[in-house]
This record gives C-alpha cells, structure tokens and sequence, in this order.
C-alpha cells in the first residue's frame, strides 16, 4: 500500500440482487496519471465509478482518496474533496441555456472555498469554461438552449461542468461515446491540457484506439473482475483480454 | 397542400424591455409594469372599498394565497405537498396556545408561530426528504389528518372545542392590510429567490437532482431550506387565521386547507407564484357564492383539480403570461 | 383479558392488511398511484346497499354487481386521468386524489349519510373460541385476510399477469420491450386493486355503517401501512399490519381507546427516523437512484 498513491481502492464488492456487478477490484491511481477503465460491455466499470464517486454503496471493500478512506461517503462531500465525474447518459437541463447550466457547481462549497470567498460574476466564469471546451467565443452558441445542442456539443458541456468545480481528480465515463473521428480529435487535447495542468484523469472508454493514445495506463475489468493492469501495449497483447472481447478461438 | 403549424414568437415589446432596455421608453416601462402593478394596486387599493362580508371573504381568499404560494415553493423543488394543512394547524395552534395561555398579543404570537411552526414542520418532514417525492405527498397527507384526530383522542389543547376567546386584531382594516402586505411580500419575494441563481439550483434539483448532487451540492440542505420558508408561511397564515377567527382547534388541520392551494396551483400555473395566487382569488370567492351549496365546495375544489390536471396542465396563468409576451401564428412546415 | 386481545387483535391486524393490500398493489407493486383508493371503497358500500335496497337485488349478485362496477371505475380511472399523465406520479397522485374528493363529497351532497346505511353481515351470530366470543363476520373477515394475502403472493410471483405488474413498476422501458403493454397492465392493476378494495369494503362494513369519513380513514390506514412496512412489499405490509394492528388492540383494551390514533402517529413516527422508505421496502435512497 503505497500511500503516495492519490486513490486506492482495495477489493471492492458491489452486487445487484444476484449479480456481482463488481468483484473484489482493486486498483491505484498515481498523482497526475490517466488511467483507463476498458471492458466489455456489463463488466462493472461504471459501477466502480458510482462507487468511488458515492452514487452506490459498495457492499464491501474500502476506497482511500489522499489517504480518506471515502468508502460510502455521500456524493457531494466526495465531490468537494476534488472529485469530478461526468456520466455517460449527458442529461443537462435542456431548457436553461448552455451557459446556465454551468452555473450550478459554481455554487458548490470547494470552488467558493478555492475561489477565496468572493466569486465575482458567475455568468463570466461560465462563459470562459465553456470556451476552454471548445466553445466558440464569437458564435452564439453558449447562449443556446442545451435542448438545442449536438451530442459534440454536450459532451463537452458535461466536461465542462466537471472542470467548473476544479477537481484533482476527474473521472470521464465514455466521453468519446456517440462521437465522431473529428469531434474526438477536437476533444483530445482538451483532455492533454487538463494533464498539463496537473490534473489525474480516470476515462473509462471503449473507443481503445483513441484512449490508448493518451493512456499511461490501462486496466481491463470483464464480469466485475480485474483481468489485466499495465500498459496499454501489454494490456493489448493480453491473451486474457484478447477473448473478453472477442470470445476464444473455438466455435 | 401544405402543412401549416404553429409558430410562437416573442413580442417585439418584450424582447425591447429585457434588461435595462426596459428604461428606453415608457412604453416599456408600463409594459413591464402593468402586470405586476395588478395585483399590488388590485389589493391594497380595491380592498378597503369593499363591503364588510366581502372583506372578510377577501382576507379568507388571502389565507389560501399564501398557503398556495407556499405549495408552490415546495412544488419547485420537487417536493408536492398534500397536506398544506399541517403547516396551517402547527401555526394555528401555537399562535392560540401562547395567546390563551400566556396571554400574548397577536403581536407576538403571529412571529413566533411563524418561526416556530416552521422549524417544527422542518422537523417533521425532515426523514422524508431523502426519498421519492411520493413519501413526501404520503406523508404530508397522513401527518394533519392524523393531529386532527389525537386531538380529538387526547382533548389537549382544548379537544374537540378549541381554544376560543382569543384576541384579535385592534381593527378589520389593520388585519386586511397585515395580510396583504405579507401575501404580496410572499409573492414577489418568492419569485426573486427563483429568479436568481438560488433558484435555478432548486430547479435544477427538482429536474435532475443527480445531476446536481454531482455538482457538488448538498442538494438536502437546500430541499431542508425549502421546507422551512414554505412551512413557515403556511404557519403564518394559520397563525393570522387563528387570530381572525379568535380561535384555535381541529379545523385548523381540515382537509379544506390541504386540496384548495392544490387545485388553485394546478388551476392557475404551478412554478409561477402569481399562478397559485390567481387560481386562489378564483375559487373561494367562486366557492364562496355557491356556499349554498355545502359540501359541493369540496367537490368543486377536487372537480377543478382534476380537469385542470388533465386538460390544462400548465394553468391559467402561463396561458395568459404566454398569451401576453408572444404571439402566434400559423407557419408553413418546411420541406 | 390477554386471549381476547391477542384474537380481536388478529382481526383488527387483518382488517389493516386487506385495506392496505389493494393500495399496495396498485401503487408498491405496479408503480400506478391511486388515491382515490379510499372512495372506490366507500364507492362499493354504497353501490352495494343501492342494490340491495333500493333496487332488491339479492345479495350475492348485488355484491357481485358491486366488485364488478368497482373494477370498470379502476379502469375508467386509468384511461380517463392516469394515461394523461402517466410518468408523472405526483400528478396522478393529485388527479387521482382530487377524483376520490369528488366521489366521497359527492355522496355526503347527495345525502348517503345516516344510520340507515348498513351492509348485512353474511352469518349472524358468533362462536366462542377459547372462552372469547368473536362473531362470525369478523372470522371472516380474517379468513379473507389470510386469503387474500396468499393468493397476492402467489399472483405476484407466479402468474403472468402478476409479473407484468411488477415489470412496469420496475423498469417500464424493458417491460415494454419485451411485449409487456404497459397501459394494458396500468388499467388492470388499478381494477385489480380497486377490485380488492370492493371486497375489502363487502366484508368491513358490515361491522358498522358506511360513511364517508370511512373513506378518508380508509386512505388514512391505508398508507400508514404502507409507510411504516414499506411500498412495495407484501411481506412489509403484512407485518406492519400485525405490529400497528396488535398496538392499537392492545392500546384499547390496557389503556383507553381514544389513545389508539396515537399508536399509528408512533409508529409512523419511528420509521420515519430508523428507516424512512418503510421497515421492509426495497427503496434505496435517493443517492442510489442512478
């Protein structure tokens, strides 16, 4: 147990009526890292994710994050630790403008902690984090209905909300689902400039080719197990992955 | 043949007076004015010229306002009450309790009635708050008429007779304007918090409170926050009530005070505040002409309810709002 | 003293458990709200006693007619109101509760209040069971109670019909999918509880008059059931019934009966602070909710 680690989480149980949803997994994150969660689909990993985040209480097992144990912490005390998420099904609120709906974790305890107190006008910080996610400045389209926007459009929504409560840690579940070569690309060096601001990524993804470009490390969950952890080259060579995904040579 | 539909656009007027725009011309002043000059002038102004009975019937109609203004705020957040008749009966009976009691003025049991009832209901209706919005109505349901009948079982605070010869106001006038002054100073007070950020995190966690859980926000202080300014104005309106009528006692948490902000919501546009107000200056003063009808009023409360639901969701007063800021027009379907 | 109580007791526990059963199923069980549960029970007395008297039908066949007639309004309910707002429970919980204030009030307008308004008992007379005389009808209410609750287990679990209710309740969008027609299985689960409402109001009545406020205290313990053992589960209901049905015997013959009201305000009041959603629900809590 290396305590440098930024989040551990160790034999984590989780079981729906009778289904293992997640079975004994454990894994580190390592300050500053982008790790990601790959598997078929059912394998458990948005149920990790709920986990760490709080959104389900694991049945057994302990998650530490900077050395808390946060294991059935209530979301939002978790969240103002310096957890982000965003959620796979993006559900902003359609009626309000794309702007807008930045504007709620702006209100959260830990950014008007980290923002000393005295936040200035929430309008503008909202403009500016959407046009870090690629919103054009010069168009209108921040001051769209979000039930007006395409999926690109409000898969960067949702990023920016994460990014609005500054967090040390974000976790990304299937942000480059439902987009296309382009608009991955597009969103890609977003993600990079987050690194370089020193922020650790978790990305669970299916898109492999695309995560595995940027990915320091990969580990593979299939039926709520871990089957691999190690570099995505490795993890690739894996004869154990190579049939999760693609069933074994016979029949 | 072409397909028309229908096209809603704002009205130039509205779009000119968003904004500090609305200072560029008169024009837009009075258009922004208007409807909020109506219900302001409409009470303090009309309401002295009435006769007696119609006061009377007017401070009634004002009680109900507030308990639908208060429904409404609860409504916003997700939270549907069905028994705004237990914020009216805590009031009620605290304010009574401390006049009879102790012999306090109206001057002070009003205030503390309206504190008090509202951290007692808070209380109450705290557990629930963490669960679907149905145990909430469940609950709210059950809770009065449950009082109702302790009281009756257990004959504290005066038992199936109440507490009578309480104090009133010094005069008709006095009471008519206290009420007044506190429905509108509910009314446009509750509309500004849901104008602004505040209310949008309340909105956005009655439309997707994961997502704003997600957020970072405690979204159970806020729904506790709710709670406590819809119940304390529901306590209030008991408390003025119970100083009307100079008593305190079972009727308090009748079922009439539970469905009537219901159904003047639903009749005049829940999420808007004035629509509650305006569905309740509709029915009981209407209820009240067809008095000769008895238990018919119930049954016209619960009638209006259902229509409304079914037919006419939005309500009465988005209808009108919606009516004055756009207009509509028959538009081609493009190919 | 201890041997009457404990058997009033189980009548009184079984009384509690079929009025909550029928709004159970409806609501716990296929996710459809219906308050207006109470007047549909109040609707059956008095549809039953016009039959009965003021039209001389024999009883058996009034009572029929009755179930029968209880079961179209379920239906009518669903397709007049709920599929309006379908989805959107706490409007139909307003809608539905708004249309039961309509039947009950309708009927006080209409002057169905008074002694005269009685259902007949279906056996005169009583037998003494060890020294303590119940009288037939109440055995037979907890006869029916028993019943009842048997044939809603294995209706739940093993029929068709009964797991399409909880299918829509669970997860409409897969019940769809898998040919489940939602609205079909609404309607019917509202006439299946209204049905069960019907023969709860047959067999209860009896013991005093039907009135109005029987409605109304109908809902009331109704969902006191419901909220101390938890939407949803038969089991919760069974043994909330039990426990508030024995605590309010108990309460009436040692202490006073007018404390009794008090047993089902405690007893609300301890669930709501151990265990919010109800001592055997499957709720999880809001967080849970993904």
């Amino acid at each position: 147990m290396n305590s440098s680690h930024m989040l551990q989480v160790e034999n984590l149980s989780k079981y729906f009526g009778g289904v293992k949803a997640v079975n004994s997994v454990s894994f580190d994150l390592a300050e500053g890292e982008l790790l990601g969660i790959i598997g078929p689909n059912g394998s458990g990993k948005t149920t990790v994710v709920n986990c760490i985040t709080g959104f389900v209480k694991p049945d057994s097992g302990k998650i530490l994050y900077l050395n808390q144990n946060i294991t059935r912490w209530a979301p939002y005390k978790i969240i103002n630790l310096g957890i982000a998420r965003t959620f796979q099904m993006v559900r902003p609120f359609y009626q309000l403008p794309a702007f807008k709906n930045i504007i709620i974790p702006l209100y959260s305890p830990r950014v008007k902690r980290l923002a000393g107190g005295k936040y200035g006008d929430r309008d503008a910080v909202a403009l500016d984090l959407l046009e870090e996610v690629g919103f054009e400045r010069d168009s209108f389209v921040s001051y769209k209905v979000a039930s007006a926007l395409p999926q690109g459009y409000l898969k960067r929504l949702e990023l920016a909300k994460g990014i609005a409560l500054r967090p040390d840690l974000l976790i990304l579940d299937e942000l480059f689902s439902g987009l296309s070569l382009a608009e991955v690309a597009s969103i890609v060096p977003i993600i990079e400039k987050l690194r370089f601001q020193g922020k650790t990524i978790l990305m669970i993804e299916h898109r492999l080719k695309e995560l595995f470009r940027i990915a320091d490390r990969v580990i593979v969950l299939n039926f709520g197990e871990k089957i691999a952890d190690g570099l995505p080259k490795e993890v690739l060579d894996s004869e154990e992955v190579k049939k999760a995904y693609l069933g074994s040579e016979e029949g | 043949m072409m397909k028309k539909r229908k096209e809603r656009i704002d009205r130039g007027i509205k779009a000119r007076s968003e904004d500090i725009f609305a200072l560029s011309s008169l024009r837009e002043m009075i258009y922004l004015l208007i409807p909020r000059a109506i219900p302001v002038l409409g009470l303090l102004v009309v309401s002295p010229f009435l006769s007696a009975y119609w006061q009377e019937v007017f401070i009634s109609t004002a009680i109900y306002a507030l308990l639908a203004i208060s429904w409404d705020l609860l409504a916003s957040c997700g939270l549907v009450s069905l028994g705004q008749s237990l914020f009216y009966g805590i009031g009620s009976y605290i304010a009574g309790a401390l006049n009879y009691y102790l012999g306090w003025s109206p001057l002070f049991t009003i205030p503390v009635a309206t504190i008090g009832g509202g951290v007692l209901c808070t209380i109450f209706l705290l557990p629930v708050l963490r669960l679907r919005g149905i145990y909430f109505a469940m609950v709210t349901l059950v809770l009065p008429l449950m009082f109702l009948r302790l009281v009756e079982a257990t004959r504290i605070l005066g038992g199936t007779e109440g507490l009578t010869g309480l104090d009133s106001f010094p005069t008709q006038l006095t009471a008519l304007y206290v009420i007044q002054l506190a429905l509108l100073a509910a009314l446009f007070g509750f509309r500004r918090i849901m104008g602004s950020d505040y209310g949008l995190i309340i909105m956005g966690i009655n439309d997707n409170d994961r997502s704003v859980m997600n957020a970072g926000i405690n979204i159970f202080w806020y729904k506790t926050q709710v709670l406590f300014l819809a119940s304390a104005v529901g306590s209030f309106a008991g408390a003025f009530g119970t100083h009307m009528d100079m008593f305190a006692g079972m009727p308090g948490f009748a079922l009439d005070y539970s469905i009537m902000p219901v159904a003047a919501a639903v009749v005049g546009g829940m999420g808007t505040f004035a629509g509650p107000m305006v569905g309740s200056f509709i029915l009981v003063p209407l209820s009240e002409i067809l008095r000769a009808l008895g238990a018919l009023r119930i049954v016209f409360y619960g009638l209006f309810l259902v229509v409304f639901i079914v037919a006419l969701p939005e309500g009465l007063f988005h209808y009108i709002q919606r009516k004055y800021h756009q207009f509509e027009r028959w538009v081609e379907v493009e190919k | 003293m201890l041997f009457g109580t404990l058997v009033y007791g189980f009548i009184n526990s079984s009384i509690l458990a079929l009025l909550a059963m029928g709004f159970n199923l409806t609501f716990g069980i296929s996710g459809v709200a219906n308050f207006a549960y109470g007047a549909i029970y109040i609707f059956a007395g008095f549809l039953t006693w016009i039959f009965l008297n003021s039209i001389g039908i024999n009883y058996f066949l009034s009572v029929g007619i009755s179930i029968l007639c209880s079961m179209i309004v379920g239906i009518l309910v669903y397709q007049v109101i709920i599929i309006r707002v379908r989805g959107l429970i706490l409007s139909e919980v307003m809608a539905t509760f708004g249309l039961g204030l309509v039947i009950m009030e309708l009927f006080r307008y209409f002057d169905f209040v008074g002694f005269r308004y009685t259902l007949p008992v279906f056996i005169d007379g009583s037998i003494s069971i060890g020294g303590v005389y119940v009288d037939y009808q109440r055995l037979f209410i907890a006869l029916i109670a028993v019943g009842m609750t048997l044939f809603l287990y294995f209706f739940t679990h093993h029929t068709k019909i009964g797991l399409s209710f909880r299918a829509i309740a669970q997860e409409e969008r897969t019940a769809l999918t898998l040919g489940i027609n939602s609205d079909f299985y609404g309607a019917l689960s509202l006439a299946f509880g209204s049905a069960l409402a019907a023969v709860a109001a047959i067999v209860i009545l009896p013991l005093g008059t039907i009135a109005v406020e029987g409605g109304y205290e109908v809902l009331i313990n109704a969902l006191a059931v419901c909220i101390v053992g938890g939407l949803g589960s038969t089991v919760g209901i069974l043994i909330a019934s039990v426990l508030i049905g024995y605590a309010q015997t108990f309460t009436a013959n040692y202490l006073e009966p007018h404390w009794m009201i008090l047993v089902s305000l405690i007893a609300i009041a301890v669930v709501l602070i151990v265990k919010p959603s109800g001592l055997f629900s499957h709720q999880k809590e809001l967080e849970e909710r993904i």
